[in-house]
C-alpha cells in the first residue's frame, strides 16, 4: 500500500468536509462558511509549507537550511506565545529562550545519541513536534504564574514577611502553575494507545510501516514531547520568578487585563 | 507610587520603640503604604526609613522581616494544618512549642493538627499572629487586622494585642475605627492625603 493518496484521493476526502457542512445546514449551526474557509485555509497553508519543506529537506541540501527553518519556528512560536499571554511580562523573550533550550536539548538527545540520523528529513519535523506541542503549555504556564501571583499576592507577601527569600516565597505558586500546565500532556501520554492512536503512528502505519516499528517511533516522539513541555514550562516559570521578584525580595506589582 | 503619583509625601516621623502605635486616617490616605515601608515590602522613591537608627537598606531584608513581623488585613492561612503554618515561620518548631504558641495567642492547643483552611476568621487571624511570633520579632505591624472579623473575634484579637504589648512587644496598628484606637493606642499618628497630619499621645 502506498501512502500517497494522490490528488483524486485528496479531492475524494472532501466528501468528509461535505458531511460537516451538511450537519451544519441540517442543524442550522450557521458554520458552513467557517468550515469551508477553515478547510481551504488549512489546505493552502499545508501546501505552501509542504512546498517550502520540500526545498529545505531535499536530499543533498546543506543542513543549515534546516536549522534556519528551526530558528524561524522558534521565533514564530515565541511571538505567538507573547500574543496569547499579553499580561505576562517579557513573555516573548522568555518563550524564545524556553523553545530554543527545549529544541537544543531534544535535538541533542535524539540526534546526538543517534536515535534519529541528522538530516533535514528528521531535524525539521522533530523540532516542529517539540515547538508545536509545547506552545499551548508554555503560554498556559505564563498565564497561570501571573494569575497565581496576582490572586494570592497576600499569601506570597505573608511568606516574605516571615523572612522567606523571594524565590522560596513564590515557589509553591510556581509549582502549582507548572503542574497545571503539565497535567494535560501527562494525561494525553497515559491515554495514548487506549483512547486514541497518535497521528505520527497512524501516518507510519498508513505508509506501510509494520505497527511495532511505528510504535517505537511514536514512543520516542511522545517522550520527546513530554520532555519538551516539561522543559519549556519550567524555564518560563523560573524566568518569570526572576522577573517578578526583586533582588531585595519584594513582589513586583502585576496587572491582569480586564476580562471585559 | 500609584499611577505615577506619590502615595506618601514629606513624611518626617519617629515612631516610639514601645507600646502600641496606631496609624489612622481615611481610606487611601497612605497608612498601609507607610506600614509596608517599615518591613521593606515597599521601598521609598526618595528618603530613608531607619529601624533602631540603621537605614533599612543597610539591613538584610530577610533578617529585618523576622525582627519586624507583619499581620495582614485578611487572614492568610497557608495550605496544611496549623503546625505546618507555624513551621513556615520556624521549620524547627515541634508540637509542644506549637501548642505553647497557640496558647499564647489564646488558640486552643488542640487546633495544632487542624487544617488551617477550616479555622474561623478569628482563629485564622490569631494563628497568623502566632506565625509572626514564631520568628521572635521585636515589632509586629498589623494592617487593619480586625476589619474582616466579627465583633467577638475582633475583641479577642484586641485583647491579644494588649497582652503582647504588656509583655514587651511593640505593635504598629493601622485602623480606621476611632473607638478601637481609643481602646488600644498609646500613640496615635494621623495620616491624611499622604502626609502626617498629627501625632498625639493618649496616655
Amino acid at each position: 500500500m502506498s501512502a500517497d493518496i494522490g490528488n483524486v484521493g485528496l479531492a475524494t476526502s472532501l466528501v468528509l468536509v461535505g458531511v460537516a457542512v451538511g450537519v451544519s445546514l441540517w442543524r442550522r449551526l450557521g458554520l458552513e462558511r467557517s468550515i469551508l474557509w477553515a478547510c481551504a485555509r488549512a489546505l493552502g497553508q499545508l501546501l505552501a509549507v509542504g512546498a517550502a519543506l520540500g526545498l529545505v529537506i531535499e536530499d543533498g541540501r546543506p543542513l543549515w537550511w534546516s536549522w534556519t527553518w528551526v530558528v524561524a519556528m522558534v521565533g514564530f512560536a515565541a511571538w505567538t506565545t507573547g500574543r496569547r499571554a499579553p499580561e505576562v511580562p517579557g513573555a516573548t523573550r522568555l518563550a524564545a529562550v524556553a523553545f530554543a533550550a527545549a529544541t537544543a536539548l531534544s535535538m541533542g538527545v535524539l540526534l546526538g545519541l543517534g536515535i534519529f540520523p541528522a538530516s533535514g528529513r528528521t531535524i525539521v519535523p522533530l523540532a516542529g513536534m517539540v515547538i508545536g506541542n509545547s506552545l499551548a503549555a508554555t503560554a498556559l504556564v505564563g498565564r497561570r504564574v501571573v494569575a497565581e501571583l496576582t490572586d494570592r499576592r497576600d499569601e506570597v507577601e505573608a511568606r516574605l514577611a516571615l523572612g522567606h527569600a523571594g524565590r522560596a516565597a513564590v515557589h509553591p505558586y510556581l509549582r502549582d502553575a507548572v503542574r497545571t500546565a503539565l497535567i494535560p500532556q501527562v494525561e494525553t501520554t497515559k491515554a495514548t494507545g487506549v483512547v486514541f492512536l497518535p497521528g505520527a503512528m497512524v501516518g507510519l502505519i498508513l505508509a506501510g510501516t509494520p505497527p511495532l516499528e511505528a510504535v517505537r517511533v511514536q514512543a520516542a516522539v511522545m517522550f520527546l514531547v513530554l520532555g519538551s513541555v516539561a522543559t519549556t514550562t519550567s524555564i518560563v516559570a523560573l524566568g518569570l520568578a526572576r522577573r517578578l521578584v526583586t533582588p531585595d525580595h519584594r513582589l513586583v506589582r502585576l496587572h491582569r487585563p480586564d476580562p471585559s | 507610587m500609584l499611577d505615577g503619583r506619590p502615595v506618601l509625601r514629606g513624611i518626617d516621623l519617629e515612631l516610639p520603640g514601645t507600646g502600641l502605635v496606631a496609624l489612622v486616617g481615611p481610606s487611601g490616605s497612605g497608612k498601609s503604604s507607610l506600614l509596608r515601608l517599615c518591613n521593606r515590602l515597599e521601598v521609598p522613591t526618595s528618603g530613608t526609613v531607619t529601624f533602631r537608627g540603621t537605614p533599612l537598606d543597610h539591613l538584610d531584608p530577610l533578617e529585618l522581616r523576622r525582627r519586624v513581623g507583619m499581620v495582614f488585613q485578611r487572614p492568610t492561612p497557608f495550605a496544611g494544618d496549623v503546625l505546618a503554618n507555624l513551621r513556615v515561620a520556624d521549620p524547627t518548631i515541634d508540637v509542644g512549642a506549637a501548642a505553647r504558641l497557640c496558647e499564647r495567642v489564646a488558640l486552643d492547643a488542640e487546633l495544632v493538627d487542624r487544617d488551617a483552611a477550616t479555622l474561623s476568621g478569628g482563629e485564622a487571624q490569631r494563628m497568623c499572629i502566632a506565625r509572626s511570633l514564631a520568628t521572635g520579632p521585636e515589632v509586629i505591624l498589623m494592617d487593619e487586622p480586625t476589619s474582616s472579623l466579627d465583633p467577638e473575634s475582633r475583641d479577642a484579637v484586641e485583647a491579644l494585642a494588649t497582652g503582647l504589648v504588656a509583655a514587651g512587644l511593640t505593635i504598629v496598628w493601622v485602623s480606621h475605627d476611632p473607638d478601637q484606637v481609643a481602646r488600644l493606642a498609646d500613640v496615635v499618628v494621623r495620616i491624611e492625603d499622604g502626609r502626617v497630619a498629627g501625632v498625639e499621645s493618649t496616655s
